[in-house]
């Protein structure tokens, strides 16, 4: 019981992570249909940009903001520069170019640091936490990580649902074609979305380091499962990116947990199981059914 | 009404007031094929104009044409004398001109009042505020009973014929100059179809809206309509009031089939 505890908090705390990621993913897509191969290598460039401004500040939190402000700026110059241009173009221009943006990013950060693991500060205590005599398999940082992103995604939540600009949002990516007769300025719409899926990229790579270390693949794997999530989602749902993270975070960990050794090695197959299974009874992804289709 | 909002939000007219629309040797197309080759058309300020013909005559192009969906080969667009032959469609938006695309005219999983909310994104930012906001969307309850009570549902969720409505009392809530409708009745009853009509109708008259009205329905629409332009094969084959082309029998049972 003291196990399942433990493995569901940790589980919950990995989830968040691949929440984040999802949940940058399902921003890019709702917006332009594209899926955005290059979003780990950006966030892990980000992450390198806080490690250098922790290495010469000091200060982890001045790192940490700058490189959320990195995401954003990452992820809007990365749709003006490589993306725009393929507009009109066959779709699957766009696709291969993001794949491309992975390859220089993991490049230029192989030329710059080397393919050695670096080690990435934690903004809290990664001790165990405690109750009372039995430990809770979480720790200070597992906590903020869950508090972080879900504050992340609730503010995004809220900002699409009541303000205008998430109305903006949410019409261009429902029917561009009303959305731009109405006067919303869609372009402008899918550079801020890329910007905010750049910054929860950069988010999930800040908290995810200080368990991955830092090297040029080092997101590679959390992309895959960030990805997965988003599709156990339904790529279209913000909300099913926030569940699918958090489903495969818990499975993973149970699988890691209770299978042992073999258990950890096994992971890319759990995920790939649990794919294949939501997949088999919901085509379109958990969250897809409760929305009502266009006529 | 009494509009608390003071002179910007009277009645649904835009500060700017109404405006003139005239296309002259209009040329567009998709790839190899040429839909419109040399359209010239006027629409006074306030006036509702039919656009009839067979399909293929050119119609929906017309429209896309002039609210920038689809970029003029060549010719002009003026709106009050002023050229925007090939502005995109968020500045034709935020010029005045309201383009309602043949049926997709509301987003389906958006509630109904975020879609009355979508028509106010063409405002220019500054000269709308928050009390404008609130009374331009009374003012639509006001008009449209049947969107007030179904405010907080899914656009999805309604009928045909409220779709419709959603669709008009979003292009109100524009305050547009120029209202650009493609096929309203499609696919409604007619009784439906007589309630869209007769609010095209005050539209033009109550809020000075020019209104270019793109018809299968020719009888109906010329039945409205102050002037009637028939199209074919991308030309303009006939233009004058709407009564003489209701009267005038050869070119009826020519071009419009009735």
């Amino acid at each position: 019981m003291v196990e399942f505890l433990q493995f569901t908090l940790s589980g919950i705390s990995f989830g968040m992570i691949y929440a984040a990621i999802a949940l940058s993913l399902v921003l890019i897509w709702r917006g332009t249909r594209l899926l955005n191969f290059a979003q780990g290598g950006m966030a892990m460039f980000t992450t390198y940009v806080a490690y250098e401004v922790i290495r010469h500040t000091g200060s982890y939190w001045a790192g940490f903001a700058v490189a959320l402000a990195a995401g954003v700026v990452l992820g809007a110059v990365a749709e003006l520069a490589v993306i725009r241009p393929t507009l009109g173009k066959p779709e699957f221009n766009a696709v291969i170019i993001t794949i491309g943006l992975l390859i220089f990013i993991e490049g230029l950060a192989g030329i710059l640091y080397g393919g050695q693991y670096r080690s990435f500060p934690a903004a809290f205590s990664v001790i165990g936490l405690r109750a009372g005599s039995t430990p809770l398999g979480v720790s200070r940082f597992d906590v903020f990580v869950a508090v972080a992103v879900l504050a992340a995604a609730l503010l995004l939540g809220i900002g699409f649902r009541y303000t205008s600009a998430g109305l903006r949002m949410r019409a261009a990516a429902f029917n561009t074609t009303i959305a731009r007769l109405s006067g919303i300025r869609v372009a402008r719409v899918i550079t801020v979305g890329w910007a905010l899926a750049g910054l929860l990229g950069a988010l999930a790579g800040v908290l995810v380091s200080p368990s991955t270390f830092l090297y040029p693949n080092s997101m590679d794997s959390i992309f895959v499962f960030g990805f997965t999530a988003a599709v156990i989602g339904g790529l279209d749902s913000p909300a099913g990116a926030v569940v699918g993270g958090l489903l495969l975070g818990v499975a993973l960990s149970y699988a890691g947990g209770y299978l042992g050794s073999q258990g950890s090695d096994l992971t890319a197959l759990v995920a790939l199981g649990i794919l294949v299974v939501v997949l088999m009874f919901r085509p379109d992804g958990i969250f897809s059914g409760a929305r009502v289709r266009r006529v | 009404m009494n509009s608390p909002a003071g002179a910007h939000g009277v009645q649904g007219v835009h500060p700017d007031g109404a405006a003139s629309l005239a296309v002259v040797d209009l040329v567009a197309g998709y790839g190899e094929v040429l839909a419109l080759a040399g359209v010239t058309i006027t629409a006074d300020a306030a006036t509702i104009t039919a656009v009839l013909g067979a399909n293929g005559a050119g119609k929906t192009t017309l429209l896309r044409a002039i609210s920038g969906m689809v970029r003029p080969r060549g010719g002009r667009v003026l709106l009050d004398g002023a050229d925007r032959a090939g502005r995109g469609p968020e500045d034709m938006a935020r010029a005045g001109v309201a383009h309602v695309p043949e049926g997709q005219g509301v987003i389906a999983e958006l509630t109904v009042e975020e879609n009355l909310r979508i028509g106010m994104m063409s405002w220019p930012g500054i000269a709308w505020r928050r009390a404008d906001r609130a009374a331009a969307l009374a003012e639509a309850y006001e008009r449209f009973s049947v969107l007030a009570d179904r405010r907080r549902k899914l656009a999805g969720t309604l009928s045909g014929g409220e779709r419709q409505m959603l669709v008009i009392a979003r292009a109100l809530v524009a305050r547009p100059r120029v209202l650009l409708l493609d096929e309203p009745s499609l696919g409604l009853a007619p009784r439906v179809m007589t309630q869209v009509m007769d609010m095209v109708v005050r539209l033009s008259r109550e809020s000075g809206i020019t209104v270019v009205l793109v018809e299968q329905n020719a009888r109906g629409a010329l039945a409205i309509a102050d002037r009637g332009v028939v199209l074919n094969l991308g030309r303009v084959v006939a233009a004058a009031d709407a009564k003489a082309l209701a009267a005038d029998v050869a070119l009826r049972h020519h071009y419009l089939g009735f």
